[in-house]
């Protein structure tokens, strides 16, 4: 069992350890604590408030952590500089910028390109396959404010792609956006399976964590359960998660919530 | 016509003068781009009338008064960020405090020096045709620094710009960034006192970056349409204020000025008629 779990550790590209995090002193995580093997996807499914984005916030650096630690590949966060992407519930910049979708995608490169390198032969090849993967080549060169809420969404997923993460965070990606954008983003997380990238995706749609994810973090500021869909989001346990706020019918889950409201952003970066 | 545009460049002072007023254009019009597109506009106001203080106190020691405005410029810039990270003032507050401060202080000190009212009217209004060869060198290696910076320094700038989430999860270091952003705002801020002077800084700053934003769509063609707008305004002006005697400063900032009416109003894409123009299109289907 020990030798178990010595592989499991090796395998695992990210490792959450006893974390707490909040704002402020108000505590929104605690104590967390589960591990990623490599190239999983995981769906972080829980009520509004239950910490999902503050979670994300906490793996990508944008939030320090209060207590406990986080290992990617075994080092402490903050170690590697590019391997984690970070596509927010909706991209938080000033849309009037005068940056095309190209440049957006671009900018995914910078990570890797340092600050003096231009982006070379290889980068811009690399940005224009992102850009198709996502199907919307014909708006590379439009200004971003010109584009539909949809169209910007997979034009910041294009941009995750581009910084080729191991590990990539999607906050909400399938709320408030178009079907056809909700499909590419389904298919993406196919292709991304293919290439071995590990994938947390919060979502509040129970039935898409149950069919399209092979493991699932049920979550309300502390862990209710982690594994497969099968063991997670039993009846039992997802009325632990979301309490009244869930209803059965015919075995099937539903939650009476569809929009999450905007999460309150304590969290200043542009000072 | 030739002779027109060339016989004012005989008398070296206006050679200087149009040496000064063409790097001040560049400038300004390039470190402006992140003025505008980061709504800087009032810090770029305040900072240039935070330097008063900083010259009379260069003035009283007898210091060079150019080193003065840069450190007082430098001193309120970085202040604001520093208020403003505390957490419990707004920035525009912080900025109202300081500035405000900074200019009484300058009053203040001012006001003990009786000979002083000459060199005052220079600072506050420029005095692009007293340019020596002294303060052009100082403005040729400050340009050459800022506009360095600004080169080299494309990406991350951008980055910290547009989307200071990317910034973060890139793990650039985003108030250094800022602070030398905040540094290099104030080192255009004094170069272009000679030719505006404080009253007028901020137009230099805002006027020629906001015209490019109508013509442009991507930051490096907006930088570069924006110097080109600040060349042509410091020289046509120059010209006018040679020709018909009106204050350099105000020659300079009203052309450029002049240019953005034009923008406003015939832009492609972005103009008022060319928008009209769409919308009724539109409406007729």
């Amino acid at each position: 069992m020990d030798e178990l779990n010595k592989m499991f550790e090796n395998l695992a590209r990210l490792e959450i350890d006893h974390v707490y995090a909040g704002y402020g002193n108000n505590l929104i995580l605690e104590d967390l604590t589960f591990q990623v093997p490599h190239g999983g996807q995981v769906a972080v499914v829980g009520p509004n408030g239950a910490g999902k984005s503050t979670l994300f916030k906490v793996l990508v650096g944008l939030l320090p952590v209060k207590k406990g630690n986080i290992f990617i590949h075994g080092l402490p966060l903050g170690a590697h500089q590019d391997c984690v992407a970070y596509v927010p519930q909706r991209g938080d910049v000033d849309w009037k910028f005068p940056v095309t979708v190209r440049d957006v995608v671009m900018m995914g490169r910078y990570g890797r390109l340092g600050w003096l390198t231009r982006p070379g032969e290889k980068d811009h090849q690399i940005v224009a396959e992102c850009i198709h993967q996502l199907g919307v080549s014909k708006l590379a060169n439009q200004p971003i404010g010109e584009l539909s809420g949809g169209q910007q969404q997979r034009v910041f997923l294009a941009r995750a792609l581009a910084q080729q993460p191991h590990i990539l965070l999607m906050d909400e990606p399938f709320t408030g956006v178009d079907i056809s954008t909700q499909e590419v983003a389904l298919n993406l997380l196919e292709e991304l399976h293919k290439q071995g990238v590990t994938v947390l995706v919060s979502t509040h749609d129970l039935n898409m964590a149950a069919e399209r994810f092979e493991l699932v973090l049920l979550l309300n500021r502390k862990i209710i359960a982690f594994g497969p869909p099968t063991e997670v989001l039993t009846p039992e346990r997802i009325k632990i998660a979301f309490g009244g706020k869930v209803l059965f019918i015919h075995g099937a889950a539903v939650v009476d919530e569809c929009c999450p409201p905007e999460e309150q952003d304590n969290f200043g970066a542009r000072s | 016509m030739i002779d027109l545009l060339l016989s004012p460049l005989s008398y070296a002072f206006m050679q200087r003068g149009m040496a000064a007023a063409i790097l001040v254009g560049i400038l300004c019009s390039v470190v402006g781009c992140y003025v505008v597109l980061r709504s800087m506009a009032f810090l770029g106001d305040a900072v240039a009338h935070a330097i008063l203080p900083g010259v009379a106190i260069a003035y009283l020691l007898d210091g060079n008064l150019t080193v003065g405005a840069l450190l007082a410029a430098i001193l309120v810039g970085l202040g604001i960020g520093f208020l403003t990270r505390q957490g419990n003032v707004k920035e525009d507050t912080a900025i109202g405090i300081l500035f405000t401060a900074a200019l009484a202080l300058g009053v203040a000190l001012i006001s003990t020096i009786r000979t002083y009212a000459v060199d005052l009217s220079h600072i506050l209004f420029g005095n692009i045709l007293g340019v020596s060869s002294g303060d052009l060198w100082l403005t040729i290696g400050l340009s050459v620094i800022v506009l360095g910076s600004v080169i080299l320094l494309f990406k991350p700038l951008l980055i910290i710009s547009f989307d200071p989430v990317l910034a973060a999860t890139l793990r650039l270091p985003i108030g250094l960034l800022n602070n030398l952003l905040m540094i290099l705002l104030a080192f255009t801020i004094v170069i272009a006192l000679q030719t505006v002077g404080i009253g007028l800084v901020a137009a230099m700053l805002v006027t020629p970056p906001a015209t490019a934003y109508l013509l442009t769509r991507r930051m490096a063609p907006m930088m570069f349409f924006s110097a080109l707008i600040g060349i042509f305004s410091s020289v046509v002006g120059l010209y006018l204020s040679f020709y018909y005697n009106i204050a350099s400063g105000a020659a300079i900032v009203l052309t450029a000025t002049f240019l953005f009416v034009l923008a406003f109003l015939f832009a492609p894409g972005r103009g008022v008629i060319s928008q009209k123009a769409h919308k009724s299109r539109v409406l007729r289907g």
